[in-house]
């Protein structure tokens, strides 16, 4: 691990003074992510958090060319600048469409589809903190069962998940992670990884959101860390249709001491109006998912 | 020398856009611009043209990869319909805020529900107030032609332009069309040289979150607010028909075809009754008149080339001897009248054109509109006017209405 560190690029392209929230889990996420895909890349997003941590017009304190486009747009709006990089004879360049799970689970899914079926030589990176945050935490189909949302106030969220991920699988595309700041050197290796792939690249990036999850904001890489020792955030990568697990998750498979959901439930504020139901169903999804993945690893 | 072939509109728009030696074509295909579509991937398949095509889902993201691909500083095309036209819509905003010379061909139709495949001007009509300049074309050589300048245009003004044609009627009609030589296309429209283009080597911050008022940069500098940056964009459609009408000129000298700026007109100098209208309709129209001229109504005929900007000062010129107008549109504004009907009313205002107007909507959902009807509906008009009718109600032409 610290040989690792000692490779990380030291060079920063966010300065400090974004307008993210305290304890923000993407501004760590985007920061390593940036750092991996290095000086060469051009940024497209959507109106979203990330927007906002870009800052108001006519400062900014992010360091990379970018381009904001309308919500349903993100990977079209990729597509437009690969064609016209590809035109202009600039193929060097990384194109990095980053969106959050409501740019990309339910708004953005028709666009990201289309690309990653056309093979774009892009990155599109989902940063999910499963909900629609920039809006004031409003239910999106990435939250959890038994969530609070601003639209789901009082019964909470009575669906689970929608498991983007095997969506994406679905595309055959030659490179898919998941990644959380919360280990950030298995982030910043993966999109090392990313980089060098051609054709289109999909990493997923769980987020935690001290204000939509109701969390204090130091506690954001504990959270982060917790859903991955609790399963319900798995961290792998799928090279060319092989299934591997990384770091913490792979170390959880080998032992098979992963913790119960609770663990990670009870901290939160959006699961406090969550009932053994739920709880019980959650559980049982989170093991289902495990053992699938469980069994990809085996081959 | 001239080189005469007998083409569609469709394929009229897309050696258009191959003149122009396009870089990126995004486009989904819809009825009655599918032929466009497929003529482009086929010129980009063969090599004829070095673009890059990408064959997207949708027409939202046709317009977006039109945008993307511009703001990294290519030459882009796309076209659409109807519906497809509408699918585009946030877009269409989008495009033009960014201020981004993109040409895209609207094959006009009319719009669902319920469903209709043939023509009417719904269509780009119900996208005026998006921002972009809007050119309807009357014939399959004005297509070309149209879509040549259009670039021109749209790189100077830094506005995205709308080349309209009335889908069937024009789009899969095959008429005459003398095809310029590419080097004098090139001549008339050099390569395409972006002020600000998005890259790693100039890292910059493109279409971010702006508050209302204007704001201070790192510097100190004072830089837009939201309303200055929409000012820009009206300030730059208010003086484009000078580069409009300029882009006609240069045109005219270089290839011998004058389409007429901002609007066109047929015996309308002497008219007492001027005939108005867009596109394949106006055309028509013509046909009106020179049976209306037989039979004693001295009649002309004025063509609203460019519908956005709208031509104020044109039609102040052309309409000042007019005794008596009557306008033929394919579109409606729902709960009031034909858009270009409000327009032209509005733009007489404060003027000496006192001349009665009436408004007719026609050739709706491709429904057939012939020289004789345009004829009947002028007579009546003018008897109406002879009534002592300032200001007759719209009238829907051909239609059962109870």
């Amino acid at each position: 691990m610290p040989e690792n560190l000692f490779k990380l690029n030291a060079k920063e392209y966010i300065l400090p003074g974004t307008r993210a929230c305290q304890g923000c889990g993407l501004s760590l996420g985007y920061r390593y992510a940036l750092k991996a895909l290095r000086e060469n890349t051009i940024v497209t997003l959507p109106a979203c958090c990330l927007c906002v941590l870009h800052g108001i017009y006519p400062t900014t304190p992010v360091m990379v060319p970018c381009l904001n486009n309308s919500f349903a747009s993100t990977a079209a709006s990729a597509s437009g600048i690969v064609a016209g990089l590809q035109a202009l004879n600039k193929t060097d360049t990384t194109v990095m469409a980053i969106a959050g799970d409501g740019g990309t689970f339910d708004m953005g899914i028709q666009a990201l589809s289309g690309a990653a079926e056309r093979g774009t030589d892009f990155i599109y990176v989902c940063y999910d903190n499963e909900g629609y945050m920039n809006t004031g935490t409003q239910r999106s189909s990435a939250t959890p069962m038994g969530a609070l949302t601003s639209t789901t106030p009082i019964l909470t969220k009575q669906q689970h998940k929608k498991d983007f991920i095997k969506i994406m699988e679905a595309h055959d595309i030659p490179y898919l992670a998941t990644t959380s700041p919360s280990y950030p050197i298995d982030l910043y290796e993966k999109f090392v990884k990313a980089k060098k792939i051609k054709g289109t690249r999909y990493i997923h990036m769980y987020v935690p959101c001290p204000p939509g999850w109701g969390y204090a904001p130091k506690d954001t890489i504990k959270t982060g860390k917790l859903a991955v020792e609790t399963g319900l955030v798995v961290l792998f990568e799928v090279e060319n249709g092989k299934f591997r697990f990384t770091g913490r998750s792979k170390t959880l498979a080998e032992r098979g001491n992963r913790l119960p959901v609770i663990n990670y439930l009870e901290k939160q504020g959006r699961f406090k109006k969550m009932n053994i139901e739920q709880l019980h169903q959650l559980q049982v999804w989170v093991d289902t998912k495990w053992q699938e993945y469980l069994k990809r690893a085996e081959g | 020398m001239s080189n005469v072939q007998i083409m569609t509109g469709n394929q009229a728009a897309a050696l258009g856009a191959k003149l122009c030696n396009v870089e990126v074509v995004a486009a989904y295909p819809i009825t009655p611009q599918s032929q466009l579509s497929e003529i482009l991937s086929q010129y980009v398949e063969s090599g004829e043209l070095k673009a890059e095509y990408v064959r997207v889902e949708g027409e939202h993201s046709a317009l977006t990869v039109c945008i993307s691909a511009s703001t990294v500083g290519a030459r882009v095309f796309t076209a659409t319909s109807a519906n497809g036209l509408l699918y585009m819509h946030e877009q269409l905003h989008w495009a033009a805020g960014s201020r981004l010379p993109i040409v895209m061909c609207c094959v006009n139709r009319g719009v669902g529900a319920p469903w209709t495949i043939f023509n009417d001007q719904q269509d780009s009509l119900a996208q005026r107030d998006t921002g972009w300049m809007q050119i309807y074309c009357r014939n399959n050589q004005e297509i070309l032609d149209t879509v040549i300048q259009a670039y021109r245009i749209a790189e100077a003004v830094y506005c995205p332009v709308m080349v309209c044609y009335d889908g069937f009627v024009l789009s899969h009609t095959m008429m005459p069309v003398d095809i310029p030589d590419a080097a004098d296309v090139k001549a008339f429209l050099p390569p395409y040289k972006p002020h600000t283009i998005l890259s790693p080597d100039d890292p910059r911050n493109l279409n971010p979150v702006l508050f209302p008022g204007q704001r201070r940069d790192s510097e100190g500098v004072l830089r837009d607010g939201y309303m200055e940056m929409r000012y820009k964009l009206q300030a730059a459609l208010d003086k484009a028909p000078e580069t409009i009408r300029s882009a006609n000129t240069a045109f005219a000298e270089a290839f011998g075809r004058n389409h007429g700026g901002m609007l066109w007109e047929y015996h309308a100098n002497d008219a007492d009754l001027i005939i108005v209208g867009m596109g394949s309709l106006a055309s028509e129209a013509t046909a009106a008149a020179d049976i209306l001229r037989a039979e004693g109504i001295k009649a002309g005929v004025v063509g609203i080339r460019v519908y956005r900007p709208f031509p104020k000062e044109d039609v102040r010129d052309v309409f000042r001897n007019a005794k008596a107008v009557v306008i033929f549109e394919k579109s409606i504004s729902y709960g009031y009248e034909g858009g270009l009907c409000s327009d032209l009313k509005a733009a007489f205002y404060g003027t000496n054109i006192k001349a009665p107007i009436h408004g007719y909507i026609a050739g709706l959902g491709g429904r057939d509109v012939k020289a004789r009807e345009l004829v009947a509906a002028a007579k009546d008009s003018l008897a109406s006017f002879d009534r002592g009718m300032v200001e007759p109600k719209t009238t829907w032409l051909s239609t059962f209405t109870g």
